[in-house]
């Protein structure tokens, strides 16, 4: 029995072209989504090996626009706004003043706008927080989700399937974490960054809600010669987790910081950014750290999940955040928060399942990564 | 029509009298729902040793796929006699077999009435409803 409710279940523009490909779908941060069209692992393998299409339509898209723009994202950013050139891309979060995490987000520093893709599971509270906080800047926000859709083309064949159909974009010369405007299957003026969440080489593009349903039928036929396919959402989630890259409700949430989780990179204490808001006590995290994320590898039966149990020397001292299969390596594999004391060249470590225990052993994030080649 | 020779639980177990046992197993229904129709989707079973004493509702052991975790329920109480050990390395008979090969575990239970389990038709009509 369904019920109908005023906060029902969003659809991106490409529902239909889903139950089509006959996915499995799923709510996931408020919309229906394809987790996937077939197995899997099969899929984690198409986009390891060739490439993948990925509708992420559900994620938030806000452009914020105004003479103070960068100052204003410079006070609700972690990373430092100023400083990344037109054309470019950084990771950052919002946090509250305690330094705990809000959401992450890509912002994209553009001529005369910034634009921010955020989770969809929290675009309604991030919208609000940067509302609260515009305050005394001279800015506007606004939210383009419903109006720009989402796709990825992601994996070692993206560019050679992308590129036929792009005018005024050059692939080979976009950069990781760069983007630029082109003409993409004769739509004028959309926006593509060589950006992901799998750790391969590949593409994110905005395209108009009413062309999207287009430009992925066109790719996806194009690409299909090549080993191009759709791509759900449980195999994304293990392409970001071998690529070592953070999911909101997992590695970060509003108990775990980013400084904690690896992520000091997002994060900016240069002077010239001035004060923001979870700076202080993100420094003072920064400086004494209690907690930091590692990457395991098991070879035991057991996958690690969120929430089991982690035990060094046989002390039960840390929890997992995120588990899987692992195709890429063979193995099953999580990251984990462990005391910042521990010694990973030296320490045992298992996964405590339920009291039963599983031999684990630490390795070094990112799992895989070929984003950069 | 699914096997008329036992009852089920909402959660997809199954239930037969076989002498003085109840023989429990998972049914095709549980099995597609966790793999997807892909029998390498799951990953591992975990089942009691023999000996265990469970209630009726209570989790006996876990099966897990490669996205989720799903709680094995014992559809009636008492002593857990016989496990079905050769699953744990063989998930396929899981697909293959649910209603034979594929038996978990045996039960010496405390009474033989199953009649709070629904029977093969009533548990297609639950399915039926659940699908809606």
């Amino acid at each position: 029995m369904q019920t109908a409710s005023p906060a029902a279940i969003q659809r991106t523009p490409l529902h239909d072209v889903h139950v089509a490909l006959s996915a499995k779908l799923v709510e996931f941060g408020g919309w229906l989504m394809p987790v996937q069209y077939g197995p899997i692992l099969d899929e984690v393998r198409t986009v390891r090996s060739t490439a993948g299409l990925f509708d992420l339509s559900h994620m938030g898209r806000v452009v914020v626009r105004g003479k103070d723009r960068v100052a204003y994202l410079d006070r609700i950013c972690t990373n430092h706004v100023a400083k990344i050139p037109q054309g470019s891309i950084r990771y950052s979060l919002f946090c509250k003043a305690d330094g705990m995490p809000i959401d992450d987000l890509l912002v994209y520093q553009g001529v005369d706008e910034v634009f921010l893709c955020v989770n969809a599971s929290n675009t309604a509270v991030d919208l609000a927080w940067m509302r609260e906080h515009a305050k005394g800047f001279d800015v506007s926000i606004e939210d383009q989700t419903q109006a720009i859709a989402m796709i990825a083309v992601q994996g070692q064949e993206s560019a050679a399937i992308l590129q036929p159909f792009c005018q005024g974009l050059e692939l080979a010369k976009l950069g990781y974490y760069k983007f630029g405007f082109g003409a993409v299957c004769g739509i004028e003026g959309m926006r593509v960054s060589r950006t992901g969440y799998t750790g391969e080489l590949g593409y994110e593009l905005y395209v108009p809600r009413a062309k999207v349903v287009e430009v992925w039928n066109v790719l996806l036929a194009a690409g299909a010669p090549r080993g191009l396919k759709p791509i759900g959402l449980g195999a994304r989630d293990t392409l970001r987790l071998e690529a070592g890259m953070p999911l909101y409700g997992h590695e970060i949430d509003a108990t775990h910081d980013p400084v904690s989780a690896g992520l000091s990179f997002g994060v900016s204490f240069a002077p010239e950014k001035g004060d923001w808001i979870g700076k202080s006590a993100l420094a003072a995290i920064a400086a004494a750290p209690r907690w930091k994320l590692v990457g395991l590898r098991t070879e035991g039966p057991r996958v690690p999940r969120q929430g089991h149990g982690v035990a060094v020397d046989g002390a039960l001292v840390g929890e997992v955040a995120s588990g899987s299969v692992s195709p890429t390596l063979g193995t099953n594999i999580g990251t984990a928060f462990v005391p910042a004391s521990v010694d990973e060249a030296r320490a045992k470590v298992e996964i405590d399942i339920k009291g039963k225990r599983q031999e684990a052993s630490f390795c070094a994030l990112p799992f895989h990564s070929r984003t950069r080649r | 029509m699914r096997p008329n020779d036992r009852r089920y639980t909402e959660t997809h177990e199954w239930a037969k009298i076989e002498g003085d046992m109840v023989v429990v197993g998972i049914t095709d229904h549980a099995v597609q729902a966790l793999s997807n129709g892909n029998v390498d989707d799951l990953v591992y079973c975990d089942l009691p040793e023999g000996g265990l004493q469970v209630e009726a509702g209570q989790t006996f052991g876990e099966i897990e796929s490669v996205k989720a975790v799903s709680d094995l329920n014992a559809p009636v109480s008492g002593e857990v006699a016989d496990v079905n050990t050769a699953i744990e390395d063989h998930l396929e008979v899981l697909s293959k077999d649910p209603w034979g090969a594929g038996w978990m575990i045996k039960i010496k239970p405390q009474s033989k009435n199953l009649d709070h389990l629904m029977d093969a038709r009533k548990y297609e009509e639950f399915l039926a409803a659940q699908a809606h």
